[in-house]
């Protein structure tokens, strides 16, 4: 597993993580804003583990991959860019997301690389959790029409976080058609926008300790 | 629904009650339950009950004075000093 | 302290003898302990459930300025650590707010009375946070000043209050020493960042100084007397400016109050607070208030579907 792809995937972790971190405060319930800000936490903390391991081989730090490249070299999926400050649309992501991430995290399991596979199986045993989230609020939303026209629209972007002979298995766990992915290697203004905000403290004071 | 948590601080130690989630669902309760009582590995193990499966006992009668089946009940001092003197194994103690 | 004699439920005797408002304050001040079920005056209720409220509104509260900075966050450790604090607090206020629910008063009609500017929150959630600096002072001093408060809690006549302050003040001890940490970080590093938290520190001091409350005297405070909390809220202040003035010293900070010392008698002097100014705040006339109320309103209402749906009572 090179570095690039390891970013691609510390990258979607990352922004997700960022994404999902603005329901802090402000989620349905009390007691779902502390169980998803937890979600969160440990994608962030996803990020950071595989930043890191690239970061050891390209010679720099997990903080500087994580903040000083251009927003057009972040290699992060369609999917998690998208700034969807509405419930259907962050749980139908996060149901795809974590599906889709449960096939890519099981490849990364068998991997040559001994760091990448340790890595995966532990977190794969934190994503068990997210995981268990999802379906439960999938299957408490699968007959609103808000959650169904959030998962139809968002598809397309969910097939785009995998490679694409990992698709199949997606379309069959999700129980919807392949169609055409939306590809990882565009981004739309909204990451530009996110990165901005990202990077305004960091920026302020270049090289500075925080 | 209101469900009441319990928690377990460590191996061998007693479940005590810790709190209350808001939820609509038992698998809602646990998942609410877990990240509440347990995100920093502070419990090692957690019951979720609905509340209203709790009973509550509060009153209890104790008119007769039951010290029969208590340690306040047995005042043993006078009866082992008599008995030591009449053995002659009394000493100054 | 005399042993705690039994309050009955819903019935005002005690081994068969009425208790009567007096009887009730005398056990609360030998320190008796109040359970749910318990038999309450309806004034101790009242007041319980608006002190108790009003805590609960302001954990929320706070956690609208201090989320913005997780979004900014500079680096990854500093963005878990903002993350889980702030979660921390989403989850003092679900613990508040349970006791509150339990007391009568449904979250529901909290959060309404919260919104509509009924019900109050504390001081400090008024005012806006402008740089990396505010994190660090917020983190450090204002979490501190609360942390104070809070330990008076501690030994709340109202026992389900009591215990979750237990919970409470074990998880802001990581507050304490995240915030320490990012001001010392930031002492540590340029120029520029100690001028951050100089500023910071310059436009918190007021409110600071202002968060414990009006010097009322211990007796005449109802929050004492029916020992909700254990403390009066100059003790508070003096507790407060004991622990932290030094800290903040010793950095070489200054803090914008040339009357600020310490005398003789082991008693901190300073300047007069802006007493109109905590008044006119926490009446919703704050900075940031209105902001931040219809910020909470825009997806309350926008969710209110989820809770229908989805998080309503299983039929």
């Amino acid at each position: 597993m090179n570095a690039q792809e390891l970013l691609s995937i510390a990258d979607d972790e990352l922004i997700l993580g960022w994404r999902d971190s603005e329901w802090t405060g402000i989620a349905p319930s009390l007691e779902e804003d502390v169980a998803f800000s937890s979600i969160a936490q440990n994608e962030i903390g996803h990020a950071r583990a595989l930043y890191e391991l690239a970061a050891a081989a390209l010679g720099t730090t997990a903080d500087e991959l994580a903040f000083d490249r251009d927003p057009s070299d972040y290699r992060s999926s369609q999917l998690v860019e998208q700034r969807r400050m509405d419930w259907a649309h962050t749980i139908a992501r996060h149901y795809l997301y974590e599906t889709a991430d449960e096939i890519r995290l099981a490849a990364l399991k068998e991997s040559d690389d001994a760091a990448v596979a340790g890595l995966a199986a532990k977190m794969d045993r934190e994503e068990q959790y997210h995981r268990l989230h999802a379906r439960m609020w999938a299957e408490r939303l699968k007959d609103e029409p808000r959650f169904k026209e959030a998962l139809e629209e968002l598809w397309p972007y969910a097939l785009g976080v995998l490679a694409p002979e990992q698709r199949a298995a997606l379309a069959e766990r999700v129980g919807l058609p392949e169609t055409q992915a939306v590809e990882r290697d565009g981004h739309s203004d909204e990451l530009g926008e996110l990165w901005e905000e990202m990077t305004m403290v960091r920026r302020s004071i270049p090289g500075a300790t925080w | 629904m209101i469900f009441e948590v319990f928690r377990q601080e460590k191996k061998g130690a007693a479940f005590a009650h810790a709190g209350s989630v808001s939820a609509p669902t038992a698998e809602f309760a646990e998942a609410f339950a877990r990240e509440q009582y347990g995100r920093r590995q502070e419990s090692v193990a957690l019951w979720v009950v609905p509340r209203g499966e709790i009973h509550a006992v509060t009153d209890f009668a104790d008119e007769l004075n039951k010290t029969y089946h208590r340690v306040d009940g047995y005042s043993l001092k006078a009866k082992l000093k008599e008995a030591r003197e009449r053995a002659g194994t009394a000493v100054d103690r | 302290m005399r042993s705690a004699t039994k309050l009955h439920p819903n019935d005002r005797s005690v081994g068969g003898a009425r208790v009567t408002d007096q009887e009730f304050l005398e056990y609360v001040q030998a320190g008796g302990q109040v359970e749910t079920t318990d038999w309450m005056p309806d004034d101790y209720r009242a007041k319980l459930i608006k002190f108790i409220e009003m805590h609960g509104n302001s954990e929320l509260m706070g956690v609208l300025p201090e989320r913005e900075w997780i979004l900014r966050a500079p680096t990854l450790q500093r963005k878990l650590a903002l993350t889980a604090k702030v979660q921390d607090e989403v989850g003092h206020s679900q613990l508040i707010y349970r006791v509150v629910e339990d007391l009568g008063k449904p979250r529901e009609q909290c959060l309404a009375d919260l919104i509509s500017g009924k019900s109050k929150f504390h001081n400090v959630f008024h005012y806006p946070t402008k740089t990396w600096g505010d994190v660090g002072v917020i983190a450090w001093l204002v979490d501190a000043a609360a942390i104070i408060s809070q330990k008076a809690l501690l030994k709340c006549s109202y026992a389900p209050y009591a215990r979750i302050m237990k919970k409470i003040c074990w998880e802001e001890s990581f507050h304490i020493l995240h915030g320490r940490d990012v001001i010392l970080t930031l002492m540590n590093g340029t120029d520029e960042q100690r001028e951050l938290v100089q500023e910071a520190l310059n436009r918190w001091w007021g409110p600071l100084m202002q968060f414990h409350g009006n010097p009322i005297a211990k007796d005449e405070d109802p929050m004492y007397v029916w020992r909700i909390k254990s403390q009066g809220n100059e003790e508070a202040r003096q507790q407060f400016l004991d622990g932290y003035v030094p800290q903040i010293w010793e950095l070489g900070l200054t803090v914008p109050d040339p009357k600020l010392g310490k005398n003789d008698d082991g008693v901190w002097e300073y300047g007069e607070p802006d007493w109109d100014e905590l008044k006119h705040v926490v009446t919703g006339h704050g900075p940031k208030t209105q902001e931040r109320l219809e910020f909470r309103r825009r997806f309350l209402e926008q969710e209110a579907w989820v809770r229908s749906v989805v998080l309503a009572e299983a039929a």
